[in-house]
């Protein structure tokens, strides 16, 4: 296109090269790591690591440990499986189903409160995520407000210790601490819809309601599937919130295990290994994630 | 109260049930918070009951308040420390890496891209994890603590400075840096005269979202720290958010609330006046607001 692109591209190039050393070190190179600790041994007398960086030399005893537990019913690593997987399967779905009206509504209908409600929309992502799990703590406590109002009500005759081994408190807090990433997106994509479409659905007969189930519900799949994505993936990997809203070994999650196995010490080849069946997991949504935002800027233009 | 009414049966008026399911949100989203901010100025010790109004837990109690308490205002230090770094480093070396992979049309520019949008999606617990054992094992001369912290935090910081600044660098286009090279600029004076006043806004916005989410870190934060001298705020909430006697660690995190609100909207303030001065136009509100929407674009 350029006949001087020849000589800018060694610019170009050069200009992106200290990033991409920095990422080639610091999340590249780590990954390797993990794959030699998790595929290495264990000092007999010390209990450290022995990371193993020969590929040939690589020991499976990690992984036939993980893998063990998660094919044997009923095996501690199977049951926080199907455990994480649920609750992050709930989370999503509820959240999906706070976030899509409340960006729907903004994006819609803001009208000249627009940048109010997207003020508020934006607050949480300046409040620190574990502010937030503090204030619910704070409200579920047993002598808390949510017990206090919840008893004058009616709706309970005593208070009820809501932070000790509940699920419905680690969802509600995984949906409190998540939702916001979801609503933005969301957001961004249903404001940029063309209106004109829609006026057109309008004009040939179409209900509101017609309208958009047929334009605009079909339309917004892909920015549903990203937001899904964006909340799903982090969720996967969350020890903090069971840990400060239940802190019991009947809501730990797949998160949970890793930490205590990399930073409780004993067994760091497990922990590393659980670690990449959890990438290799995730690696499907995160996949489907890359492509089709690269296929999206392609459409872009570039 | 006939208005009321009148306005719920009016057909023609915007969703109710949308305004109404809306404001909820709102409602639920924020009020949590102010309650938390609430405790944090009670005068006893209780963090679930409102207990009289005071300062004891900023700055009263001799031994356990924020000011007191060196495990709570080193924590404080440690955040605000780790989040300057990070901004300081990342903008320049995403802003470089950005425009680098934007412009430079080598094979090798696509899987770095890639690399880099890898990073947002990768869990932090991945990374920590990751970025943990690399430094206990491989690369030893790196010391666990704030070094280890800062490096993990321009890590997962520099995909949002590449997403921001690629953005505005598609939709500027190339054609004032190729006009900038007929009229016989070098690369690098095309750079720094056409292109880079352009993306101040760009540089202005990302060094805002780089120092949110620095301060609200916590996974790579904790897996990286040697200990409780290098322990950042939302780490000291985790350790002692359960156990905690006082509403000391409330009022920890209504400082750091205050101390990020503050700062970013000093951000949000001068962002605004430098893309008015570019030229900006539309609603800046909105347009900030979709700055962190930008990976699903």
């Amino acid at each position: 296109m350029r006949g001087k692109s020849k000589g800018g591209d060694a610019f170009w190039a050069g200009l992106a090269l200290p990033g991409v050393l920095w990422l080639c070190l610091f999340f590249l190179l780590p990954f390797y790591v993990i794959l030699c600790v998790a595929l290495g041994t264990v000092d007999p007398i010390f209990q450290t690591p022995q990371p193993e960086w020969n590929p040939l030399a690589w020991n499976t005893r990690a992984f036939e440990f993980v893998f063990e537990g998660l094919f044997t019913s009923g095996a501690a690593f199977q049951t926080v499986f199907v455990r994480t997987f649920f609750y992050v399967l709930i989370a999503t779905a509820l959240s999906l189903l706070i976030a899509y009206p409340v960006a729907y509504f903004v994006a819609r209908y803001g009208g000249r409160w627009k940048g109010l409600l997207l003020a508020g929309l934006i607050a949480p992502f300046f409040i620190s995520y574990l502010m937030r799990m503090l204030a619910w703590i704070n409200l579920l406590q047993d002598d808390g407000w949510v017990n206090d109002v919840l008893v004058w009500i009616g709706i309970l005759d005593a208070p009820r210790n809501w932070l000790d081994g509940r699920a419905s408190s680690v969802i509600l807090g995984l949906v409190y601490g998540y939702v916001p990433f979801m609503i933005l997106p969301l957001y961004a994509f249903l404001d940029r819809i063309d209106r004109s479409l829609l006026e057109a659905a309008r004009d040939l007969g179409a209900s509101p309601f017609q309208a958009f189930r047929l334009v605009t519900l079909p339309l917004s799949i892909p920015a549903i599937l990203a937001g899904i994505v964006i909340i799903a993936l982090p969720m996967f990997g969350d020890y903090y919130t069971p840990n400060l809203l239940s802190g019991s070994p009947q809501t730990s999650m797949l998160g949970n295990e890793i930490y205590l196995y990399i930073k409780g010490g004993q067994q760091i080849p497990v922990g590393a290994a659980l670690v990449v069946v959890l990438m290799l997991f995730l690696m499907v949504l995160m996949g489907y994630y890359v492509v089709s935002t690269a296929r999206a800027q392609r459409r872009l233009g570039r | 109260m006939s208005r009321l009414r009148d306005w719920w049966a009016n057909p023609w008026g915007k969703p109710r049930f949308l305004i109404l399911f809306t404001a909820l949100y709102l409602v639920w989203s924020i009020v949590p918070i102010l309650i938390a901010i609430r405790f944090s100025f009670n005068e006893g010790r209780s963090r679930s009951t409102a207990q009289g109004w005071s300062t004891r837990w900023y700055t009263g109690d001799p031994d356990l308040s924020v000011l007191h308490d060196p495990t709570l205002s080193t924590a404080l230090l440690q955040s605000m420390r780790l989040a300057a770094i990070a901004v300081l480093v990342t903008v320049p070396l995403g802003l470089a890496l950005a425009i680098g992979l934007t412009r430079w049309r080598g094979r090798g520019a696509g899987t770095a891209r890639g690399i880099s949008l890898a990073t947002l999606v990768t869990p932090e617990i991945v990374m920590g994890t990751a970025l943990f054992l690399v430094v206990v094992h491989l690369l030893t001369f790196i010391p666990l603590g704030t070094i280890a912290q800062s490096i993990g935090h321009i890590t997962f910081s520099l995909v949002f400075v590449v997403i921001i600044v690629r953005g505005r660098l598609l939709a500027i286009g190339p054609e004032y840096e190729e006009a900038a090279r007929d009229l016989g600029a070098s690369p690098l004076q095309a750079l720094r005269l056409a292109l880079l006043p352009m993306l101040i806004p760009a540089i202005v916005a990302s060094a805002i979202i780089v120092f949110a989410i620095s301060m609200d870190d916590f996974v790579i934060s904790q897996f990286l720290s040697s200990g409780t001298s290098t322990d950042t705020v939302p780490v000291r909430i985790y350790s002692t958010g359960r156990s905690a006697p006082t509403p000391a660690v409330n009022a920890l995190a209504t400082l750091t609330l205050g101390f990020t609100l503050v700062v970013a909207l000093v951000g949000y303030v001068l962002w605004r006046a430098v893309r008015a001065a570019r030229g900006g136009t539309g609603s800046a509100v909105q347009e900030f607001a979709t700055l962190d929407a930008e990976p699903i674009r």
